[in-house]
């Protein structure tokens, strides 16, 4: 796209700008419609379908993405803003949602559920994670957020003959609840302080965010704007699982179905960050507060995700918390993308290769054939490498790439990261996050002892006990594909980094 | 002379490319296998020999073969920068002899799902190569880990008794190494506003404008302690004993001898001329740690009855020897824990080699269980004296080791002269434990239980197939003792363009 374009967009409120989102829009739409059209006997093409779709969105986004010279402005009344790392992450939920899928044809196929609600309201989500990552507006946001967020609430209870489904639909709703309730209260609060008139510039639109940066910078004492800032990152805070927001992860990741779990783990925590670093911009007249208040999240949240995953033997809480502690080590890149501002690419190189990393790991789990994948454990993963060695290979791989072990991408991302805190003089959260990093390789490397070091089970002797399914039966093209593109991926980047650091440090 | 640089690179790749061949042949039968894996470790060796026999000994302090290549991190100034020079060509050329030794050994073992095993050993192989060409300090440490990650898997997989423990150990003790001489080398890297990584430019950087003192006293003590723990510095070194009796010997042997002495080429290459007073300020860390090392590790070692963990004591022991040496910091004294940590490779990996070779004979480590192995394995007891002989540093017959030791200790006198009884009470030592194993292994009468186990398994002597890696590290360690120049010329003129070296020099 040539950069007129965008500027033409930009001024006539063009919809060609938000081209990707209205795509998915309409495939979501139409696959809802084919359900209808199509014979019963043909429903099963209707993931692929979707995915295809999605594949097509995704090349569109890869190659719209500018690389070099790119336009960026406004739209749609300041709502939108266009930036190169809007376009990033865009393409970063579009390649988690096209794997979400893939999980999903894995996972539904065992139960007796209606199927394509769940990727219909898959695509709803990614649009709406899509416009929040370009949201240069609180409305934005927050319409934004809400519409992924309540789309989250029906996918993590999606197995509604699961109790342990509903029971994390059910927290999620309420802690869900709660945190939009503490973000709007936030962004109320930063409304009265940013259109008072007694105040120095003060404006008629203060939740844009350029004049509400405008504003804190002339009032940066002021009460009002300080509390709604607090409150508007802890609303982000549970968003990413930061600490003290992070309780409710390991009940929701281990009653979710696995997609679900994926999707939260993957473009969930991606939208936190997205939302993050373009309220860092904003907030940066504040970072007086905002710094040692983020410094002091990320110290939290590493330590605890680190700490309470150590005792953990199920496999999605071992994830979930893990999860934290890469927040904790995203955040510290958040902090210093204030002061240092190559940090951002650190940030996005460090997601993509979490996304790589997690693809592995997620789609092995979703192989392991277990009937209730609420209860898949360390035991579950005994003798995997033996069992089926491409699912192995890509437990190892994706787990070490978590872990930071080099020559995977993980060890980048995290080098990255080390760089810019040291950069921005950050020593004692480099001190936290070395403890972190050598903590989380204990439970790292216990999943990945029981898949590869012989262990000896119990002997059920019970005759009746069911045959166990091989791991990876269910293993299909897709899914070849993207674990194979998924590990390619995290070896490469660990040995070349070029293509994505010039294409992340591109715009 | 860049003309060559090429072979550097391919030195490199060769065995990783050759990694994944391994597994591609896998359905080929057992001799495709060993014949794709040896040629991997054959590589290396012959380019590093080519390289060894090109190499100018009068380009002073700069680095020969020079080649870069962005990997697309030129954001924080890393690129991939081969070279080398004086200091890192003769482990370069040690890395290359070692790994084809452990290479051949492993080809012909009977461990399980062997293809995967030489994959590891292949990966580990370039990881290895990859240390001592590196000019970059991020790709330093990067094929440090490289080389590491195998071992872990060998460990846990392939090894032997408390396997699972002793890999897990391994893991974190040397991951926080691994990640505390990170955390430094990023220190420096931000510090010296040189915004590079490359330890050329680094070097010009801080010799115009040299950190603070502070900076370097920190840095260095990350440096120190992280490399010390990869090292096995006293009180540091519990994973190294547990580890190596654990490891599978021809992963032990590459980690023995290789890597383990990656933390001393970092302080030599890296540390020390980067941070040149802040060594001053850890030189009495220094010193008593290696003490530590020398003497308590050294009556561990005498304590031990199991062979295996002998060796892994011993070898621990010896790293005291390579510290004091660098705390002395003068050319002699540097000079000669580089030709340490070429003799000391060789030895402990020939000691584990036979130390395996040993076990398949007599079906146990325990010292007190063998007996009178000579009479039944005349060749292989040949060797193991000549190995213990070596390693106990003794002159007679022309072994490397003599010649690093005997540099040290002169260096060690200048430096602290007192320092000399803790160093000749060492020697004693080792010459106690050493000896004493010869004696208990391979003379006197043969135990019960060594008889008991010949009933079930005949007892031969060597093997070709043994006796060849064991010949690759001996001949290896005898050319270096009888023609020492070969490495000590180059050496001398790269440490001696070294200022911190230099100037300290009587």
């Amino acid at each position: 796209m040539s950069p007129e374009f965008y500027q033409k967009i930009a001024e006539t409120n063009q919809w060609g700008a938000i081209a990707p989102e209205l795509a998915l829009g309409i495939l979501a739409l139409s696959l809802l419609l084919l359900e209808i059209i199509l014979p019963k006997v043909a429903h099963g093409a209707i993931p692929r379908i979707a995915i295809l779709g999605q594949l097509a969105i995704l090349v569109y986004a890869i190659a719209n993405s500018c690389s070099g010279a790119c336009v960026t402005g406004e739209a749609f009344g300041g709502m939108l803003f266009f930036d190169a790392t809007g376009e990033l992450f865009r393409v970063f939920f579009l390649g988690s949602s096209v794997f979400v899928s893939y999980l999903g044809m894995v996972s539904l196929e065992k139960k007796t559920l209606p199927q394509v609600e769940y990727y219909h309201i898959l695509l709803v989500v990614t649009a709406a994670l899509m416009l929040l990552a370009q949201a240069n507006h609180f409305v934005m946001l927050f319409v934004a957020l809400e519409a992924a967020t309540v789309g989250f609430y029906i996918l993590v209870s999606y197995f509604r003959h699961s109790v342990v489904s509903l029971e994390a639909g059910l927290k999620y709703l309420i802690m869900g609840a709660l945190s939009s309730a503490i973000l709007l209260f936030g962004i109320v609060l930063l409304y009265g302080a940013g259109s008072n008139p007694a105040l120095e510039a003060s404006s008629r639109d203060p939740l844009n965010f350029g004049n509400l940066e405008i504003f804190l910078a002339a009032n940066s004492g002021d009460m009002l704007g300080l509390l709604g800032m607090l409150l508007v990152i802890s609303g982000v805070a549970f968003k990413v699982g930061a600490f003290p927001f992070q309780i409710w992860i390991p009940d929701v990741y281990q009653g979710a179905p696995i997609p679900t779990t994926a999707l939260l783990a993957i473009a969930s925590k991606g939208a936190g960050f997205a939302m993050l670093l373009s309220l860092v911009q904003v907030f940066s007249p504040l970072s007086d507060w905002l710094v040692p208040l983020l410094s002091a999240l990320a110290v939290l949240t590493i330590l605890f995700g680190n700490f309470a995953a150590l005792t953990q033997r199920n496999l999605k809480r071992v994830i979930g918390l893990s999860g934290v502690s890469h927040a904790g080590f995203l955040l510290i890149g958040v902090v210093a993308a204030t002061k240092v501002e190559w940090a951002t690419t650190a940030v996005m190189f460090y997601l993509f290769a979490y996304l790589l990393a997690s693809i592995a790991v997620f789609a092995v789990f979703a192989h392991l054939e277990k009937e209730d994948d609420s209860e898949i454990s360390l035991d579950d993963l005994g003798d995997l490498a033996k069992k089926n060695g491409f699912l192995g290979m890509a437990l190892a791989i994706g787990i070490g790439s978590l872990a930071g072990i080099p020559p995977l991408a993980g060890f980048i991302g995290k080098m990255l990261i080390f760089v810019a805190a040291l950069e921005a003089e950050l020593y004692g959260l480099m001190a936290v996050a070395v403890v972190g990093a050598v903590v989380s390789i204990y439970y790292y490397f216990g999943i990945l002892k029981s898949a590869f070091f012989e262990v000896w089970h119990f002997q059920d002797d019970d005759e009746d006990a069911p045959e166990e399914a091989e791991p990876g039966a269910s293993l299909q093209f897709f899914g070849k594909v993207a674990i194979l593109a998924a590990v390619a991926g995290t070896l490469i980047l660990g040995f070349y980094q070029s293509p994505l650091s010039s294409w992340l440090s591109g715009g | 002379m860049n003309d060559f640089a090429s072979l550097v690179q391919y030195s490199i790749a060769a065995p990783l490319v050759i990694a994944f061949l391994t597994l591609f042949v896998r359905n080929w039968g057992r001799p495709a296998i060993q014949i794709v894996s040896v040629t991997g470790f054959a590589l290396p060796l012959i380019f590093a020999l080519f390289l060894w026999g090109l190499y100018d000994p009068s380009t002073p302090g700069g680095y020969a073969f020079v080649s870069k290549m962005d990997t697309g991190l030129s954001m924080i100034g890393v690129s991939l920068h081969l070279g080398l020079n004086g200091v890192s060509l003769p482990l370069f050329v040690m890395a290359s002899v070692v790994g084809l030794a452990a290479g051949l050994y492993a080809a012909q073992s009977k461990a399980e799902n062997v293809h995967r095993y030489l994959f590891c050993l292949l990966v580990m192989q370039s990881g290895l190569m990859g240390v001592f060409a590196s000019i970059d300090i991020f790709f330093f440490y990067f094929f440090h880990e490289l080389a590491l990650i195998p071992t872990f898997v060998m460990v846990g997989v392939w090894g032997g008794r408390d396997r699972s423990y002793a890999a897990m150990k391994m893991t974190i003790y040397l991951t926080l190494g691994a990640m505390l001489s990170l955390v430094g080398l990023i220190l420096i890297y931000v510090k010296s506003g040189a915004e590079s990584f490359d330890l050329i430019e680094l070097k010009a950087h801080l010799a115009a404008a040299p950190l603070a003192d502070s900076i370097q006293n920190y840095a260095f003590g990350l440096l120190l302690f992280g490399f010390g723990i990869l090292v096995s510095l006293w009180p540091l070194h519990t994973w190294a004993p547990l580890g190596y009796g654990a490891a599978p010997s021809s992963a032990a042997m590459l980690h023995a001898g290789v890597l383990k002495k990656f933390g001393l080429y970092g302080l030599i290459q890296v540390a020390i001329p980067l941070l040149p007073d802040g060594i001053g300020q850890w030189e009495n860390w220094i010193v008593w740690l290696a003490l530590g090392n020398v003497l308590v590790i050294g009556f561990v070692a005498m304590a031990q009855r199991d062979l295996k963990q002998m060796i892994g004591y011993s070898s621990v022991m010896h790293m005291g020897y390579a510290f004091l040496g660098i705390a002395a910091m003068s050319v002699l004294g540097v000079g000669g824990v580089v030709i340490m940590m070429v003799a000391h490779g060789l030895t402990v990996a020939l000691l584990f080699l036979l130390s395996t070779m040993i076990h398949h004979r007599t079906q146990t480590f325990e010292m007190d269980e063998m007996g009178g192995l000579a009479k039944k394995a005349p060749v292989l007891s040949a060797f193991f004296v000549c190995a213990m002989m070596a390693s106990i540093g003794l002159p007679g017959p022309g072994l490397a080791n003599f010649w690093g030791e005997l540099s040290i200790f002169l260096a060690v006198y200048d430096f602290r002269s007192g320092l000399i009884y803790a160093i000749v009470l060492g020697i004693v030592i080792s010459a106690i434990y050493g000896l004493r194993a010869i004696a208990k292994v391979f003379f006197g009468e043969e135990t019960d239980e060594f008889k008991e186990s010949q009933k079930e398994v005949p007892v031969t002597d060597m093997t070709w197939a043994e006796r060849v890696p064991a010949l690759i590290l001996i001949i290896a360690l005898f050319f270096i003792g009888f023609f020492p120049k070969t490495v000590t010329n180059s050496l001398n003129d790269s440490l001696n363009s070294e200022p911190v070296y230099a100037q300290t020099e009587n």
